[in-house]
């Protein structure tokens, strides 16, 4: 139970960071149909920005406090993530617009492969430590005092990601420019005889969609304390899914994908090893019962395939149930 | 029907042909005067070629982009080493492994293609990448509980290709001309070149071929015209799978160790960039492509560290770098200012201006 509810804290902070990068893909998607395959490298950038100007104010001795620093990391990446948000809707997307789809998708691979080269000539190859500022402090979740536990950052993390959730949900459903995007996805050209800037729009989803990335670049730096310049290519790949497994396009679907997903993957992470423990099977056959009493642990499947989960999530989703779970039906929609 | 050979000036025509033949014939040996590395560059160029073309089926032909296509070469080089290496102590001669392999890889290819081909085109192109990698990581993690694959390690020590005593990895002269591994390799790998040139082009010409073309325009007039669209969406897929299969076999062989390293999702989009910059659905131009993007970086290699070095006294930028820069600037400005590719296919060269023109529906 302790176990279930330590991976069930995990999953939920992790879910939560996919739930923010899954928010911009849906954006994008909702609104021109079509998959920012270089948003994840967007999450890589904010973490690396964030990392420079962290590492370069806690050394630079002027005694800022811990959460003053992060903030000015952040407030630093999200400018910079906006930029190449901007950046990328110019260059991939905008010329392309008319396009046959794969076109866009091709240029944003190949705009996604830039900006991990450009980072890795910044910022190096290797893995870099990401300053850990704030001390973290952990606290149980039950009575128990080896039970569970959740950390600071953790809370941060989720609450963190609540907010911002609740931020766009605002904007979308409360602000005039969440009217004129919500317009836009429905007709391109109804919106724009509407009288609405239907570029400035599509530009405009793009850059938030990014300052959202920037600030899960943050958090997933801070969270394992590491920052690579290929960290943004599966955590994009992840978050797809889990846009996918909400509804791709739908808001709240993203949301729900995105924490359903850090869940699954945690809990599948956790329990896989156990579940595919093949010395259940050590009354069937001689040879398995001899290496179990060796190594009672033997499995199948170990914690080293938590990748996977997210991939079979998104095939299974996409063959059973193409909508996803809040979504409408996207799949032959031409 | 356009033969391999253009009609208008046969005389010229075939001579052009007996001077490329003689060129690719001496080739290796007008290599080796330069250095042995260029021949195995040569080789492994020769094996992007077998590759884009595997993956031209797939794109180019029937429309569908596979990002994971290096999935099949992996299946295909794993097969080999798993049957002709002391991992297992199993000593398959070739002819019996690469039939195997091709086959393995198209099982494979239906695997994937049976859930995801009712997708659409985008979405495919995520989860067949997803599928690239999960089959990556299986490689790297098949070591446990039983050793399949020995993991990271990779497996060493596999058998090159034999011919009852003739052996493709060693050095022997034949009339007194001392022919190297890798200048037999070299010639055979031609020989396969030139087999699935062959194939291709009768492929893209044939029943199935115009079947595949017609998928790619119109999925619904396709279908509405009689064409099973799943099967030959699922033919596209398992014949794109088993030329990878076989590429990966040979590579298997010439390399004599694979790892799970050498089938990153880096690799599959190399081949996706050789298929687009040569010109999608084009033979000759995927050919062109995936030379020119073997080569030009590995000139690079040569050039860009001794000229950083002359210029700033180190070395700033890592060619391999530069490599994959070329790669990202390849894709954004093929797509951007000639999206048909450097010699792009008739049909799909209208195709994109009508788009383009707006015409197309959006």
């Amino acid at each position: 139970m302790d176990i279930f509810l330590q991976q069930l804290v995990n999953g939920l902070t992790l879910g939560s960071v996919y739930a923010i990068v899954a928010l911009g893909y849906t954006m994008v998607y909702g609104i021109i149909q079509l998959i920012n395959f270089a948003h994840g490298e967007v999450v890589m950038i904010g973490a690396m920005v964030s990392l420079s100007v962290i590492n370069a104010l806690a050394g630079s001795g002027l005694g800022l406090p811990p959460l003053a620093i992060l903030l000015a990391g952040a407030l630093v990446a999200i400018p910079a993530c906006m930029g190449v948000g901007y950046a990328l809707e110019r260059v991939a997307y905008r010329p392309l617009r008319s396009a046959p789809r794969l076109a866009p998708l091709i240029t944003a691979i190949g705009l996604s492969i830039i900006l991990q080269h450009l980072a890795l000539i910044v910022w190096s190859r290797n893995p870099l430590s990401y300053p850990q500022v704030v001390e973290v402090v952990s606290y149980h979740v039950t009575h128990n005092p080896d039970g569970a536990r959740i950390t600071n950052v953790q809370i941060a993390i989720i609450g963190t990601s609540i907010a911002m959730m609740a931020g766009l949900t605002g904007l979308i459903y409360r602000t005039k420019l969440g009217i004129a995007m919500r317009a836009t996805s429905q007709s391109q050209q109804i919106a724009g005889l509407m009288g609405i800037d239907v570029n400035r729009v599509i530009a405009l989803t793009f850059v938030i969609g990014a300052g959202l990335a920037s600030m899960a670049g943050v958090m997933v730096g801070t969270y394992y304390g590491i920052a690579q310049y290929q960290m943004g290519f599966l955590l994009g790949l992840k978050a797809f899914s889990a846009a996918v497994l909400g509804g791709i396009g739908n808001i709240a679907g993203a949301m729900l994908g995105g924490l359903l997903l850090g869940v699954i993957e945690a809990l599948g992470a956790g329990y896989v090893g156990d579940l595919t423990n093949l010395c259940q099977l050590s009354g069937w056959s001689t040879a398995i019962a001899q290496r179990c009493a060796g190594d009672p642990n033997l499995s199948l499947f170990g914690s080293n395939y938590q990748d996977v989960f997210a991939f079979f999530v998104l095939i299974a989703v996409l063959v059973f149930r193409p909508s996803g779970l809040l979504g409408e039906r996207v799949s032959d929609r031409a | 029907m356009r033969a391999l050979i253009p009609t208008k000036h046969p005389l010229a025509a075939k001579a052009g042909v007996v001077l490329i033949a003689l060129a690719l014939a001496v080739l290796p040996f007008a290599l080796t005067g330069i250095g042995t590395a260029w021949v195995r560059i040569t080789n492994l160029a020769i094996l992007y070629v077998l590759l884009s073309l595997g993956l031209n089926i797939v794109v180019g032909f029937a429309g569908l982009l596979d990002l994971g296509y290096i999935a099949f070469y992996a299946v295909g080089a794993y097969t080999y080493a798993l049957l002709a290496s002391p991992h297992f102590g199993l000593h398959l001669p070739f002819w019996v492994i690469i039939p195997i392999g091709s086959l393995v890889a198209c099982m494979f290819g239906v695997l994937l293609g049976t859930p995801t081909l009712k997708l659409r085109g985008d979405y495919l192109a995520i989860v067949t990448l997803g599928f690239g990698e999960i089959i990556r990581i299986f490689l790297n993690n098949l070591s446990q509980p039983v050793n399949i694959t020995n993991g990271a390690q990779g497996i060493a020590g596999i058998d090159p290709f034999r011919f009852g005593s003739f052996d493709f990895a060693t050095t022997s002269a034949i009339d007194g001309v001392t022919i190297t591994g890798p200048i037999k390799y070299y010639y055979l790998l031609l020989a396969v070149l030139l087999v699935v040139i062959v194939v291709n082009l009768r492929l893209q010409n044939s029943r199935i071929g115009r079947a595949w073309e017609a998928i790619r325009e119109d999925e619904i007039a396709a279908r509405a015209m009689g064409i099973n669209t799943r099967n030959m969406k699922l033919l596209a897929f398992a014949m794109g799978a088993s030329f990878g299969g076989i590429a990966g076999g040979m590579f298997s062989a010439i390399q004599q160790f694979i790892s799970p390293e050498s089938f990153v999702l880096v690799e599959s989009i190399n081949i996706v960039a050789m298929v687009v910059l040569g010109g999608m659905g084009n033979i000759w131009g995927v050919i062109l492509g995936a030379l020119l993007l073997s080569f030009v970086p590995e000139v690079l290699r040569y050039t860009v560290g001794p000229t950083q070095q002359a210029l700033f006294g180190r070395m700033l930028i890592d060619p391999e770098v530069i490599r994959m820069l070329l790669f990202g600037v390849t894709l954004v400005a093929m797509m951007l200012f000639r999206p048909a590719g450097l010699l792009p296919s008739a049909l799909r060269k209208r195709e994109l201006e009508t788009a383009r023109n707006g015409t197309a529906a959006p």
